[in-house]
């Protein structure tokens, strides 16, 4: 275990570095100019060769590309990518005020999402009515079929315009990071439900399974005390994969419920190729999938004693 | 004598999508207190059903149809699960059959033993881990303090069967049923665990319901023995009496089959041939740079002729193997076959030579690519050498499974069709393909039945005779080496510590380890009186 940090922690140096690199690379490619439609934004003036010179030396973009780059990522090791080009702020400051809004719902959609998951999976393998087995056994394709945006308007109509128990927009205290919440939870949830589930009951036909019984252990003793903890390994492999796409999905869900943070930040950045901006989100990103996959990693051996000191490929393959 | 377990007229089905499939038709079983029951049969005889019938623990699907199991005079069949947990654990415990894969492997064996008294309010939580460092210690674990923090993949299969023994003495039960409990291990560590299980059990006045394939394990073990075929009981019997005079066909068969006792080979045995296959001298195998797992093995062995590698797990015989075969390459030494030095022979070469010497593995459950059909299978290797056409190599086919017994229509058969005997037939056939001059069989007959294992080594036998072969015969198992080896070496440590023809061998070893290995073989105690029971 303490081998593989530091070799975990040189991995995820190179992973950031691609990520920033590879923003780079596409985001320099894209045809359009920020400074032009920054200075052409303004109706009715001239803007001249000198202004648009002057402007571009401002944000060191007449430097030859690789000089920019080198600059650029020196600059951004140390944690800044630049002033954001369509409103002059630090970009690093931008993105990291918006972060803790963002934090706030997807942390609380991933809580929202293994409660979601992990009742499905638990209450449907144990219940011995089929019924519910059944119906729970569906829950998890409906809930990642259904397309995001409408379960948030849904949501809004229901709980804020019908029973008016929570505000169905804004950005102020905990009743707002409700539905969003929830409407992030759903898909992610119906995702851990359903390997969650299928992990469990492999768990259960397992040999070691009928010696617990054999001991004279209840049902519930079996489920909680063993087969959960055995059947966990793949779910929590999940979890670090989602909690990316718990970010992803922040863009769309915040738009839905108004409110501020990454999602709304990225979305104006990148519709005014507002490259530093981008590319700080974009390692942010990068930085959050990292840490929380070492995290991951981290928590394996404490689960299953079996990968103390070894690689967790083989866990991962359990997925 | 009042009967304990009562079973009588049991009748168990599977209900399957497909259908409802008889297991087990009117068994009639009784154990008395402190009693040893071996119940005999053969895989889908219904023992295991039986077993766990009277656990309550039922596969998926079985259901009790018709009958009663009685314990201490109470009636079991239809009890409630509140009910059933009252039961299991303290008035009947289970120890199961494959040790490897029977324990939780995120929790501490000690846990898992506490957990039993746990479950039955048998101890305080403090109490009960100090508790089961005694059971561990009296199952024969030496160190139990140490062992009870440990995980069971840090346990060998015999010391985690020793953790399942202690767990199902823990709540004192009444009965033990033990189902197979050792046909996983090394037949030194089988010995050991039986006879602990035996005296922990005399000692505490427990009865052991033993199912077994093995009726020298039977023999070995228990006053009586209940034999069982094809979902019923065929006879019952006081072991001695049932050993000396079979009335039932089918218990005479197996008796008959039991390589354990087997007194003759199945054919006299011969000296080395004129001309020498292969030549192994002084190779050795590191993994780490370090520590040898072989360590300077020589032998020879000559065409058509037998020469057993005896040794436990870990001893290296199958690392010896696999050098032999040009899978692994020696760290010292050479391996000679037929003139050729294998371990300096280039990639191509040692491919041409490979049509020589092939392979047969151990669990023919697993060496089959479930998804070709047994033709795809047996011709496999004559398309990986473009030996024929398509049409020759179909008729090749039919022949290499008339050669090993299985009837042609089986070539377009999936290996799941096949019963395990019929598969490992199938991996003869297959290694038999390109004609080579040697076979290489790592415990061919381990995972089998005792009567299917009679059934393989009598066509190996024949095999031999019609086409010259000669047999690097890898195994664990003395019994089965008594029966076919011309000559034998025993392996331990990574090296060879005896070795001979094979009747030196087995009737005066030099070695204590042979002579350990050899008294290890189930069914020597059926000639003197069976064990005392109350």
């Amino acid at each position: 275990m303490t081998n593989g940090v530091p070799r975990r922690l040189a991995q995820a140096v190179v992973v950031l570095w691609a990520a920033f690199t590879l923003s780079f690379v596409i985001l320099y490619l894209l045809p359009g100019d920020a400074v032009l439609a920054k200075l052409g934004g303004e109706a009715g003036t001239t803007v001249t060769a000198e202004d648009i010179a002057r402007e571009r030396a401002a944000y060191g973009l007449d430097d030859p590309i690789v000089l920019q780059y080198g600059k650029r990522l020196l600059a951004a090791a140390q944690g800044d990518f630049g002033r954001s080009i369509a409103t002059g702020e630090d970009a690093t400051e931008l993105v990291l005020n918006a972060l803790p809004s963002t934090l706030a719902i997807t942390g609380l959609g991933l809580v929202f999402a293994i409660v979601f998951g992990g009742a499905i999976a638990i209450v449907g393998t144990y219940t011995r009515s089929r019924w519910l087995s059944q119906l729970l056994a569906a829950m998890p394709p409906l809930g990642n079929s259904l397309p995001p945006f409408w379960v948030g308007l849904l949501l809004i109509q229901v709980f804020s315009f019908q029973l008016g128990l929570v505000p169905a927009m804004g950005s102020d205290g905990f009743a707002t990071l409700v539905l969003p919440a929830v409407t992030l939870a759903i898909p992610t949830g119906a995702i851990i439900g359903q390997v969650l589930a299928k992990s469990l009951r492999t768990q259960l036909t397992e040999p070691y399974i009928e010696v617990v019984l054999a001991k004279g252990a209840s049902r519930a003793r079996v489920h909680w005390g063993h087969a959960l903890r055995n059947a966990a390994l793949p779910a929590l492999t999940l979890v670090g994969v989602l909690a990316g796409n718990l970010l992803a999905g922040s863009v769309i869900t915040e738009s839905v419920f108004s409110r501020d943070g990454i999602g709304r930040v990225t979305a104006s950045a990148v519709t005014a190729q507002d490259i530093p901006v981008v590319q700080a989100v974009i390692v942010l990103a990068a930085l959050f999938f990292v840490l929380i996959n070492l995290a991951v990693d981290l928590l394996y051996p404490v689960l299953d004693p079996r990968l103390s000191g070894r690689v967790t490929a083989k866990a991962v393959s359990g997925v | 004598m009042t009967a304990l377990l009562e079973i009588r007229d049991l009748t168990v089905s599977y209900h399957t999508k497909t259908g409802v499939v008889p297991a087990v038709r009117g068994a009639n079983i009784t154990v008395a207190a402190g009693e040893i029951v071996a119940v005999v049969g053969e895989s889908g005889s219904g023992k295991s059903t039986t077993a766990h019938a009277a656990i309550g623990l039922l596969p998926r699907g079985g259901r009790v149809e018709a009958g009663s199991i009685t314990f201490a005079g109470r009636e079991l069949t239809g009890l409630s699960d509140r009910q059933w947990q009252q039961v299991r654990g303290t008035d009947i415990a289970l120890v199961p059959q494959d040790p490897t894969v029977s324990l939780d492997p995120v929790r501490r064996v000690g846990d898992q033993v506490a957990e039993v008294l746990l479950v039955h309010r048998l101890a305080t939580r403090r109490a009960a881990a100090a508790e089961a460092v005694e059971l561990l210690r009296r199952a024969g674990i030496t160190e139990a303090e140490r062992r009870a923090k440990q995980y069971p993949h840090e346990l060998s299969g015999g010391l985690r069967q020793r953790v399942l023994i202690a767990i199902a003495l823990a709540g004192r039960p009444r009965l033990i049923i033990a189902d197979e409990p050792t046909s996983a291990l090394d037949v030194t560590v089988q010995r050991e665990i039986l006879d602990h299980l035996e005296g922990l059990a005399a000692e505490s006045g427990t009865a052991v319901l033993l199912i077994t394939h093995d009726l020298g394990v039977a023999a070995d073990r228990a006053a009586r023995i209940v034999v069982m075929s094809r979902g019923e009981v065929v006879e019952t019997g006081p072991a001695r009496e049932l050993l000396a005079t079979p009335e039932h066909a089918y218990t005479r068969e197996l008796l008959a089959a039991a390589p354990s006792l087997a007194r003759e080979p199945l054919r006299p045995r011969r000296d080395a041939g004129p001309e020498v296959l292969l030549t192994v001298s002084g190779i050795a195998k590191s993994f780490d740079g370090r520590t040898r797992v072989v360590d300077d093995v020589s032998f020879s062995l000559t065409r058509g002729r037998t020469l057993a590698l005896v040794g436990e797990s870990g001893s290296g015989k199958t690392t010896t193997a696999r050098m032999v075969v040009g899978l692994e390459t020696p760290t010292a030494g050479t391996v000679t076959f037929d003139g050729n030095d294998i371990t300096r022979l280039g990639r191509e070469e040692l491919r041409r030579l490979r049509r020589r010497f092939q392979l047969v593995y151990q669990n023919p459950y697993a060496s089959l690519n479930p998804r070709f059909t047994i033709e795809d299978v047996v011709t496999e290797p004559l398309r990986a050498f473009d030996v024929g056409t398509k049409a020759e190599r179909h008729t090749r086919a039919a022949e290499l499974l008339d050669q090993v017994a299985l009837p042609s229509t089986m070539l377009a058969r999936k290996p799941a069709e096949l019963s395990g005997g019929q598969r490992q037939r199938a991996a003869i056939a297959r290694a038999l393909a390109l004609n080579p001059d040697l076979l290489v069989c790592d415990e061919p007959v381990s995972a089998l039945d005792v009567s299917v294992q009679a059934q393989i080594l009598r066509l190996l036998v024949r095999l031999q005779e019609e086409l010259g072969l000669a047999y690097l015969f890898i195994t664990h198992d003395l019994a089965v080496v008594r029966e076919i080896a011309d000559h034998i070496a025993v392996m331990r440590g990574g090296r060879v510590v005896e070795h001979g023809p094979a009747d030196a061998v087995l009737g005066s070893p030099t070695e204590e380890y042979t002579r350990e290995l050899l008294a290890a073989i189930p069914g020597q105690v059926s000639a003197s009186p069976p064990p005392v029971t109350a």
